[in-house]
């Protein structure tokens, strides 16, 4: 089967997932749903020769995965049931989107078919990659050598991420800290 | 065309469960749905019909590549999406200590 | 030895046997970089996923008495440091930021492509330990709070 049919078979499996978990009502069920679209985003990439991608794709979302179930089970709260507005609200909602999605036809008819990208500065990347930088992977090739300042863009923004995760959960405690031996917290 | 019009149905469900649910755990997973949908279009963007991945093997030469440089930009993307659903988990963990309950109308009052 | 914490002790020494080779996966990933697909981000995963085996089979007793956490704290801020100096080094010996200025060897070979292998080592050593602080810190924290217990 060609590529395009795979991906319309992968990608209504994950539009019905992702209802499916966002209308339950019980948390682990949700999340796992969650893990099965985070899963058909990684095999799509699979089947569209992003090979670096489906890898850091799977284990990020596992550890997403961790790190919801860590935080969230075992806590009781109640929702209250939704009141007559907010139904109302929920359906405008609906009838929106769906105009906006029957809309959007049109702009999607302009953009280059399925399968043949623009292929501009990529040319100049996949000819000269390996002479000018020595590396055989040329994806690692553009995000450590061509475009590294953007790789140091995104590893300060990540520690700027563990940083704040870091500070909101600090607690008063005497004896441990959350983030240090034995040294006191303020 | 429809790929496309499919992955931007997957964005509209994250927009649906990000402006009407009242869970705030809800709220968390429909960002992430947002997430997967704009990283899937961008790689959507860069495929080439009968093309092979963008790496040199050392048999034979292979001249018919995918785009990498949407590849190269959506990696980034992936990451920090990561570094986004600890920090909100991490905000979700401090209300509920504080307000005992995850229902968004009812964190409401400015306590001290 | 003692059952009261952590798993049953079928997970503990299938723990003690595959955790590595975990490891050494995950440091063929980052080395391999420039070679194959993978690189420092997905190597730092699962380094990562290793300590966090760990602490899920033994209990968080064990990672508190064996584990300095302070230190691998420093290990990912010096890690960030270490990625603007090689930057500032490739400006010092003439070329930009960040320029490649160690020789690009042979292609195919391990030791090859200048400062690519460097810097998938650093940013494997930064994602990893920062993400296994981020996940300590929650397990700390609904402990010191009372929250449900494992």
């Amino acid at each position: 089967m060609p590529v395009e049919t795979w991906l319309i078979f992968i990608l209504g499996f994950m539009i019905l997932g992702s209802i499916i978990a966002l209308e339950l009502k019980d948390i682990l069920s949700s999340v796992i749903s969650i893990g099965v679209v985070g899963l058909g985003v990684s095999v799509a990439f699979l089947f569209l020769q992003a090979l670096d991608l489906a890898i850091v794709q799977f284990l990020f979302e596992i550890f997403a995965l961790i790190i919801l179930v860590r935080a969230f089970i075992g806590k009781e709260y109640h929702i209250k049931e939704p009141s007559k507005s907010h139904v109302i609200q929920t359906v405008v909602t609906i009838v929106v989107l769906l105009s906006i999605l029957i809309l959007s036809i049109n702009v999607f008819r302009l953009l280059p078919q399925f399968g043949e990208p623009i292929f501009s500065t990529a040319r100049h990347y996949i000819e000269n990659g390996a002479k000018e930088t020595g590396a055989a992977n040329i994806v690692t090739a553009i995000i450590l050598d061509y475009r590294a300042y953007d790789t140091l863009g995104e590893v300060t923004v990540l520690f700027t991420a563990i940083l704040g995760v870091l500070a909101i959960l600090r607690t008063k405690s005497k004896t441990t800290s959350p983030a240090g031996g034995d040294h006191e917290t303020n | 065309m429809i790929v496309y019009i499919l992955c931007f149905a997957l964005f509209l469900v994250g927009i649906y469960g990000a402006l009407t649910k009242r869970d705030l755990i809800k709220i968390i997973l429909s960002i992430g749905i947002m997430g997967y949908a704009v990283n899937l279009m961008f790689i959507l963007f860069a495929y080439k019909t009968d093309a092979k991945f963008a790496i040199l093997i050392k048999e034979g030469i292979n001249t018919n590549m995918v785009d990498p440089l949407p590849q190269a930009l959506i990696l980034t993307s992936i990451v920090i999406e990561l570094g986004i659903t600890a920090l909100l988990v991490t905000l979700a963990i401090r209300l509920f200590e504080k307000y005992k309950t995850f229902d968004i109308t009812k964190i409401r009052r400015l306590s001290g | 030895m003692k059952q009261t914490e952590g798993m049953t002790l079928i997970v503990k020494t299938v723990t003690r046997i595959s955790v590595w080779m975990i490891l050494l996966y995950g440091l063929y990933i980052i080395l391999h970089g420039h070679i194959s697909p993978g690189g420092g981000f997905a190597g730092g995963v699962i380094i990562a996923l290793a300590f966090l085996n760990v602490m899920l089979a033994y209990g968080r007793g064990f990672i508190k008495r064996w584990v300095n956490i302070g230190f691998l704290h420093d290990i990912e801020s010096s890690s960030a440091a270490l990625f603007l100096a090689i930057g500032i080094l490739g400006m010092a010996v003439g070329g930009g930021f960040l320029a490649n200025f160690i020789s690009h060897g042979k292609l195919f070979h391990l030791i090859s492509a200048g400062t690519i292998p460097i810097l998938n080592i650093v940013i494997a050593a930064k994602v990893s330990m920062g993400l296994f602080v981020v996940v300590w810190t929650l397990a700390i924290f609904h402990l010191d709070k009372g929250g449900k217990k494992e």
